[in-house]
């Protein structure tokens, strides 16, 4: 949060169809980011926020046109580099409420080395991922997050490498706030991007997105109703991971190992692992929690606040060193500087 | 002292050494010390490109030149008439330099049988094999006094060793008739916390002037006297620490804070710790995680309403080209400093170059002008840095201000202005609307320069970005007829600036000669120097320098016409020849060398003079 945003128009609380521009939203119909441009807006008007003091960043692709729908200020930049564009506003002016949009090819492929910097540099700024694993606007080319032997028309016999692992890289650049999220579960995504603002440094929170055209379904198993409370754990702050459509799974740490185990069976809800988002190591586990969900015995995908901690921003740090040097040398002198300290005269 | 020093006009003197022998501060004080003589000086230090290759190695030999006389100096000198070699290697890596008439100094204890070998002279010692005939040798056990001096001393060996330096500048000082005190001072200043460091360097400083003074039999003093310089407060300015207080200057002239986004780079790296050291001017600098990052952050905070800067070098500006097209298109403010290095690719990264003008004006996707300027000389950055955020402020435009490993490491005494005396630079940022007209980001005034509209101003959130933007709302616009028209206005846009910069002078000879020597960048001091020379021999010579490039000044085709012929130098294989080419239709003659280093007066005026001969 760091900046408090107050309401424009003298109190006069926006609404959310205040912040949607004129501009004909051209997304696909049926496209995931709907979703999460209606819930952005929502929350944007539930904080109160002013319109004149956000900005949204973005970077290329499908995501990426985000900030040309949005009703404050915006920039819609080049490919990958959103975060490097946000990190210089925010230091030109640390007031602004900055969020950055960018998807998993924007972010963790052409854009990857921004978000290892942004994330261990800690800016006050919120950082949505929309993570669809796929390429969309270059018409469904593999993603860094696609899953093994994905088969696309630049892999027709499947993609080789491994996927990246949003949560894990956040947790491994040492991320003050990691959360995951979805846009088939407004409530939950409404929550998010509220804690997501709320957290002074920069927030992650990764959104699983559906491209219903390129990549339809990536996350059924854990967005939709039949399957989605057994494949997904949602996290809640000094709460047993318990999950499962009849709340009757659990996950408990055996030695360093965690494993599902079914209550009543056995174990209660005493036995099982407390979430703690304030604890580096089991939320560095947490995010760890990767398996396919359609293995047998998988461990439940974490949805909800993994980590979050307190830490001073960068651009809190930097305008104290400023302070720092005027206080020690007092503001500077342009004929001091310019004459420097050895100097002669020519008669 | 029994006879009189001889008066001499001017004298280059090349400091040689290994890396670890203190020679650039050695010339960096022999440098102070001249310039309180009133001799005008140029200097130019020469790196290795390792950091630390190993002791003795020919890979290992750092230098410093200084040409200093009474009269106007433009360069660090073509040729040497003092050579210092602390060691074989840099003896070998710089003899070719030396005037035949030169003299050599050398400290005999760097020519041992390791360091001939590590020089690669096959154990035949060039002090004794009669290959130095002809020049002035003068032999010094330098190490050995050094270490005699202080044999009383506290210090460890390689401390004691460390002082050796300070005997070579004590000799010096000696041979060119100097006082000492500034030096001794500036050495009490430094060392003051260290007493028995300070007094090691004191008494060798003194010994090596003491060991002229009582051998004098066999070597002469010299002296050069004031040159006619105008009258003034002067300071010594190395280009890129002008650079640096050009920056903040403009900042302060402007009224808006100073943000300068890098990633580390020679030689541009001194940009960033120079700047960094500020920050009681409150400016922001940000180390970068890369080139494109650095380049980013500087449009987010031109976006925020900082004065934003990135610097670089030719690597660097083609790591940036997509971002630079993208500030061109949003039309923020952004000044990208180039301070070149013999390319392509790594290419010399400690040699001088100016070949990166081509990408300069075209090194980005798409129809992409942006302005152009360039700087000329060590002092000359400070303007020009001025000038350029000036440019990119009052015009809404990314610039490129070039400058060069040379100009950026070179160093002259510079007649530095006073702040009152420095215009200031008109920042307008967009006020809320009043009457609830819709605001319009890409709507332009008669220069057609849109206006600067900061996030956080009520009533004016509005969307920037890469894709097309249709005229005046500035919303995504695909239309064929709106994106030619876009183009062309963000052309004329910057052909524009012509109007509001200054008409180009001849900085000497006169209108309607016979050759006209056009040159941009760090070539100055030689172009400048030979037509001098040329007019004093009679010649129907100019010289014209550009700081303008993109676009260049109005009178500049009357000037090309008004000569029999155009020649232009260039460390490059003929970029500036080609633009002038396409502009103009003028046949220009090209002289290029491209060699990692300055272009000699010496070889320019032999080429000038084969160029006049021609002309009936
Ligand atoms: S291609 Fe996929 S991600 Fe892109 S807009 Fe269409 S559905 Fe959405």
């Amino acid at each position: 949060m760091a900046v408090q945003v107050e309401t424009s128009d003298a109190g006069n609380k926006l609404k959310a169809k205040d912040f949607a521009t004129n501009q004909d939203v051209r997304w696909c119909p049926g496209c995931g980011d709907y979703s999460i441009l209606k819930q952005v807006q929502t929350v944007f008007a539930d904080l109160g926020l002013n319109k004149d003091k956000v900005a949204v960043i973005s970077g290329i692709g499908c995501s990426s046109r985000f900030p040309y729908y949005m009703e404050t200020y915006g920039m819609h930049s080049i490919h990958g580099r959103a975060p490097a564009f946000a990190c210089g506003l925010k230091m030109s002016n640390p007031e602004l409420s900055v969020w950055v949009i960018t998807g998993d090819g924007d972010g963790f492929s052409i854009g990857g080395n921004h978000m290892l910097h942004v994330l261990r540099r800690n800016f006050d700024l919120n950082i949505l991922v929309f993570n669809n694993q796929i390429y969309g606007l270059t018409k469904g080319q593999y993603s860094p997050t696609s899953e093994v032997n994905k088969r696309t028309k630049s892999t027709p016999m499947g993609s080789l490498d491994y996927p990246v692992n949003p949560g894990a890289f956040a947790m491994g650049c040492s991320a003050t706030f990691v959360a995951r999220s979805m846009d088939r579960d407004p409530k939950h995504l409404k929550e998010m991007l509220h804690r997501s603002y709320e957290h002074k440094g920069t927030s992650f929170l990764e959104i699983y997105q559906n491209c219903n055209i390129f990549n339809d379904g990536a996350f059924f198993a854990f967005t939709e109703k039949d399957k989605k409370m057994d494949n997904c754990v949602f996290l809640e702050h000094n709460q047993p991971l318990v999950f499962g459509a009849e709340q009757n799974m659990g996950v408990r740490i055996d030695g360093y190992k965690p494993t599902v185990v079914t209550l009543n069976n056995g174990y209660s809800k005493g036995d099982l692992w407390i979430h703690d988002e304030k604890d580096v190591f089991k939320a560095s586990m947490l995010t760890r929690f990767f398996d396919d969900p359609s293995v047998e015995g998988h461990l439940p995908r974490p949805f909800g606040v993994i980590y979050s901690e307190d830490r001073a921003t960068y651009e809190d740090k930097m305008f104290g060193q400023l302070d720092d040097a005027r206080s020690k040398k007092g503001e500077g002198d342009l004929d001091k500087m310019i004459a420097g300290s050895r100097t002669w005269e020519i008669a | 002292m029994a006879t009189k020093p001889i008066v001499k006009e001017n004298v280059t003197i090349k400091f040689a050494g290994d890396s670890g022998d203190g020679m650039q501060l050695t010339g960096g004080l022999f440098t102070g010390n001249t310039a309180l003589t009133g001799s005008d000086l140029a200097t130019y230090p020469d790196f290795p490109a390792e950091i630390r290759a190993p002791a003795g190695t020919l890979a290992g030999v750092s230098g410093f030149q200084i040409n200093f006389g009474s009269h106007r100096i433009f360069t660090p000198g073509d040729q040497y008439d003092v050579l210092v070699a602390m060691n074989a290697a840099a003896l070998k890596t710089n003899i070719d330099r030396l005037r035949d008439t030169g003299t050599i100094i050398v400290n005999t204890d760097g020519f041992d049988k390791k360091n001939l070998r590590l020089a690669k002279y096959d154990d035949v010692n060039p002090l004794e094999d009669g290959s130095l005939d002809g020049y002035e040798l003068i032999e010094i056990p330098i190490t050995k006094m050094t270490r005699e001096t202080l044999s009383d001393s506290s210090l460890g060996m390689k401390e004691k060793d460390r002082c050796k330096n300070m005997f070579v500048l004590g000799f010096l000082y000696w041979k060119y008739n100097r006082k000492m005190k500034e030096t001794q001072e500036w050495l009490t200043s430094k060392f003051n916390q260290k007493p028995d460091v300070l007094d090691a360097n004191l008494r060798v400083l003194l010994a090596g002037f003491n060991f002229g003074n009582t051998t004098e039999t066999f070597t002469t003093q010299y002296e050069v006297k004031a040159a006619p310089l105008e009258k003034g407060t002067y300071r010594g300015i190395m280009g890129n620490q002008a650079l640096v207080m050009g920056l903040v200057t403009a900042a302060k002239k402007a009224g808006i804070p100073l943000f300068y986004g890098s990633y580390p780079i020679t030689p541009a790296s001194d940009i960033l710790h120079g700047l960094a050291a500020y920050k009681e001017f409150g400016v922001k600098t940000f180390q970068a995680e890369d080139e494109i990052a650095a380049i980013c952050a500087a449009i987010g905070a031109s976006y925020g309403g900082n004065l934003a800067i990135t610097g670089t070098s030719g690597p660097g500006l083609a790591l940036k080209g997509e971002a630079a097209g993208l500030a061109m298109i949003l039309e923020l403010p952004l000044v990208i400093c180039n301070i070149q290095r013999g390319g392509p690719s790594t290419g010399l990264p400690t040699k001088t170059e100016q070949a990166d003008l081509m990408q300069a004006m075209y090194g980005r996707n798409g129809e992409s002008p942006i302005p152009v300027i360039s700087t000329r000389s060590p002092s000359d950055c400070f303007e020009t840095a001025i000038e350029a955020c000036r440019i990119a402020i009052e015009h809404m435009t990314p610039v490129v201000l070039l400058s060069d490993g040379y100009i950026a490491n070179g160093s002259e005494p510079w007649k530095f202005p006073k702040a009152e005396e420095i215009q200031p630079i008109e920042v307008k940022f967009s006020k809320s609307p009043s009457n609830g007209t819709p605001f319009m980001p890409y709507e332009r005034n008669d220069k057609l320069v849109r206006e600067w509209a900061l996030p956080g101003t009520a009533g004016l959130a509005h969307r920037i970005g890469g894709l097309e933007k249709e005229a005046n709302t500035g919303n995504v616009s695909y239309d064929p007829a709106n994106h030619e028209y876009m183009v062309k206005t963000r052309a004329a846009k910057v052909a524009k600036i012509a109007e509001s910069i200054p008409l180009l002078e001849l900085e000497s000879g006169e209108m309607g000669g016979d050759l006209l020597i056009l040159g941009w960048g760090s070539t100055f001091g030689t172009i400048e120097g030979v037509c001098r020379e040329l007019l004093a021999e009679g010649k129907k010579v100019a010289h014209a320098h550009l700081r303008y490039i993109n676009p260049f000044q109005r009178n500049l085709e009357t000037i090309l016409k008004s000569y029999q012929r155009v020649m232009v130098p260039e460390i490059n294989n003929g970029q500036l020849a080609r633009l002038i080419r396409d502009h103009f239709l003028v046949d220009v003659i090209q002289y290029n060398k491209i060699q990692g280093m300055p272009i000699s007066q010496s070889e320019l005026q032999h080429a000038a003079k084969e160029v006049l001969a021609q002309i009936k």
